[in-house]
């Protein structure tokens, strides 16, 4: 059963990115991709439910079903299907008829290495899996082809890939450490590393460790390595910056989840996580300083995320159940939150003709729907209750709350506040700044960009007022399968 | 590891992995797009030689296949295609050089005396302060430098490309000696994967020159704050 649906999440994108190439029609090949998009989120819903507490294995030990990735693949595939149905919209606009095919191929195969990405078993497998998922989004951040879009590809390409070759190095070393416990040959899974780590060299562990921290960190887009993110995200079409940003950097968070959760095997102390929670006070910060001096409206969503992801590393950093299952809900929050954001964000940016937030106002008159839903979106995005993620911040902040990590709670607490008045101001600015011009005619948007924002809005508000009981047990019995214990 | 080489393999080892890491070197010694990549292109060789040779003292026999396949993308089909990207470009050499080549060389030469340091902290913990394995995590971390070195000092798209393939070569480099055993398939996986970045960057740099009308990294700055 749970292979199955395995075969049927994975399956679909894959297909469905060799059908839009094969049909070479716009229509067809968004409708294929639309279609794999339901296919995966129909697959993906389920396997929270189905996923024990012993992680399942498939083909040989390569495929891992645990109750860590069941969830982050929901968020994915979650933000795949919102994704695939506002690319119906929003890339009608663009004018690029001909390309779009190439487009909705190359989309279902980022959807694909997304969901794959999690999957992984063999360390070194997933390290290949985060580097296709750069390779394959560098041609969909190129994708309108205007000399900011190049600039930010190259970036992002260049600047991934050199933050990923060192976890491959760490990688490496975590294997060459396992050698003098179980000898020159294994195959390296996260199961076995972690069963071998009590006895691995705790000095060779910990500089693996930072290595691929820093590597992976990368790609999740923690401060300082944080450079290409806002490029990236604000210079790619807006389905794929809520791709990049609701779905692939949870992808490669989860590779440092798991690494972590080796190192706390091995008992390594404190320091593996003090070098999360660095990091991710670090990008509060940066996310802080940039959001409110912020001029361009996708950037603003692309700091947003390094802070959102700066509090995920905060969760899994401070550790314990409490700090963990407010990761993991963070990261479904967000998911939901960014693509709302950054859906919003590029209705508003075609509507208007411009990226600047100056040249922006009176969005509500203009889009009184879709407008409402962006402003609520905003509200929550900046963790003002009663949406999900004023729930997962608060969860947070109450794990931070030990001796040694309540340096960082309250940083995080005064860098939140900071953020709120920044990006709310920002959006004060777009609604309510006094036009000359009165008469504003209501903008058409098109139904297939309304209503994923409607969607992705509607899960926000009720698990911001509802947390059902088994969810809270399922996201803190990750802590323990993961041994992400207290410090 | 190998367990204990004989001394004549252990100096073969060696032996390969400073020239390697001597390759590296005369990249950063030059401002020539072309040096550079012949300098990859012999660097790739020495790597597959060390794995044939490692192969074979170590009982290795897949790392025959392993050195053949490195032979023909690394040394072969890579250079290839980036010396097609080079022929199509206008540019030959680096033209605004940040650091001059003596310069980054004493930069680099500095990069390897840390890479030793830790080399030996870390192999110490082994106890295996009086081998190969020194030597082959000093030219892995000091590789790693010197590709960061090229990234962060030269601009061609080029030498982007093959500051990147000098990070990877070092991190394979590392492996044939300190991990020989590391499972087949990632090592194919990894190779092929290559193939497909440079590909990914040929496109790249061919959509940069029509659609940026530059190939270095100094003209963009339209991205900021």
């Amino acid at each position: 059963m749970t292979g199955n649906l395995l075969l049927a999440l994975t399956l679909a994108p894959l297909l469905a990115a060799i059908g839009c190439l094969a049909v070479r029609r716009a229509r067809l090949a968004e409708a294929i991709n639309l279609l794999a998009g339901v296919v995966s989120l129909a697959a993906a819903l389920p396997l929270p439910f189905l996923a024990g507490a012993k992680p399942e294995l498939f083909l040989d030990d390569y495929v891992i079903l645990d109750r860590a990735a069941a969830w982050v693949i929901l968020c994915t595939a979650i933000v795949y299907f919102l994704a695939s149905t506002y690319a119906v919209g929003y890339m009608r606009l663009l004018k690029e008829e001909e390309r779009l095919p190439r487009f909705y191929a190359l989309f279902a195969a980022f959807g694909f290495t997304t969901l794959v990405g999690p999957l992984m078993n063999s360390v070194g497998i997933y390290w290949i899996a985060i580097e296709l998922t750069t390779l394959v989004s560098t041609f969909l951040v190129a994708f309108e082809r205007e000399a900011e879009s190049m600039e930010a590809a190259w970036k992002y390409i260049m600047v991934v890939s050199a933050g990923i070759s060192l976890a491959l190095l760490g990688t490496v070393l975590f294997y060459w450490a396992g050698t003098f416990v179980l000898g020159p040959s294994y195959q390296m899974t996260w199961g076995v590393l972690a069963a071998a780590a009590p006895r691995m060299n705790p000095v060779v562990l910990t500089l693996a460790f930072l290595l691929v921290l820093i590597g992976y960190g990368t790609k999740v887009g923690l401060a300082p390595m944080h450079s290409w993110l806002p490029d990236a995200h604000s210079e790619s079409p807006a389905p794929v910056s809520a791709m990049l940003s609701g779905a692939l950097l949870n992808t490669a968070m989860v590779g440092i989840v798991r690494f972590l959760g080796v190192t706390g095997a091995a008992g390594l102390g404190p320091l593996p996580q003090l070098a999360l929670v660095v990091f991710g006070v670090l990008s509060l910060a940066i996310g802080a300083l940039f959001i409110v001096r912020q001029q361009g409206i996708k950037r603003l969503m692309a700091y947003s995320s390094i802070e959102h992801m700066g509090v995920v590393a905060l969760g899994f950093g401070f550790g314990g159940p409490l700090g963990v299952a407010g990761a993991l809900y963070h990261m479904l929050n967000h998911s939901l939150n960014k693509s709302l954001m950054f859906f919003g964000a590029g209705t508003v940016m075609r509507a208007y003709g411009t990226k600047e937030i100056r040249q922006i106002d009176g969005v509500l008159r203009r889009f009184p729907a879709q407008g409402a839903l962006w402003l609520a979106g905003a509200v929550a995005i900046t963790g003002a209750p009663p949406f999900g993620l004023f729930l997962s911040e608060f969860t947070i902040m109450r794990a931070g709350m030990t001796p040694s990590f309540s340096w960082a709670v309250y940083a995080m607490a005064v860098l939140l506040i900071v953020i709120f008045i920044g990006f709310i101001n920002h959006f004060r600015a777009m609604y309510y700044r006094p036009t000359a011009e009165e008469v504003v005619e209501e903008s058409r948007a098109s139904a297939w960009c309304a209503v994923p924002m409607a969607l992705a809005f509607v899960p926000l508000l009720v698990f911001g007022l509802w947390w059902p009981a088994g969810m809270w047990d399922y996201l803190t019995s990750v802590t323990q399968s993961l041994s992400l214990g207290v410090p | 590891m190998i367990q204990t080489p004989t001394p004549l393999a252990s100096s073969l080892f060696s032996l390969l992995t400073i020239a390697s890491l001597l390759v590296a070197v005369v990249m950063l010694g030059s401002h020539w797009l072309k040096n550079y990549l012949y300098a990859f292109a012999a660097e790739s060789w020495v790597i597959a030689a060390l794995s044939a040779a490692v192969g074979f003292y170590g009982h290795y026999p897949e790392l025959y296949l392993i050195a053949a396949l490195t032979l023909l993308f690394r040394g072969l089909v890579l250079p290839y295609l980036i010396w097609r990207i080079i022929r199509r470009l206008a540019v030959d050499r680096e033209i605004h050089v940040i650091l001059q080549p003596g310069m980054s060389m004493v930069v680099g030469a500095l990069f390897v005396m840390f890479a030793f340091a830790v080399a030996v902290r870390v192999a110490g913990e082994f106890h295996l302060e009086l081998t190969v394995a020194v030597l082959a995590l000093t030219v892995m971390l000091s590789m790693k430098l010197i590709g960061f070195l090229m990234l962060a000092v030269r601009h061609e798209a080029i030498s982007q490309i093959l500051g990147l393939l000098v990070l990877e070569n070092g991190i394979f480099l590392g492996t044939q000696i300190l991990v020989p055993g590391m499972p087949l398939l990632i090592e194919l996986v990894i190779l092929f994967d290559l193939l497909v970045i440079v590909a990914c960057f040929g496109v790249l740099v061919r959509y940069l020159v029509t659609h940026a009308g530059t190939t270095s990294s100094l003209q963009l700055k339209r991205l900021v704050g």
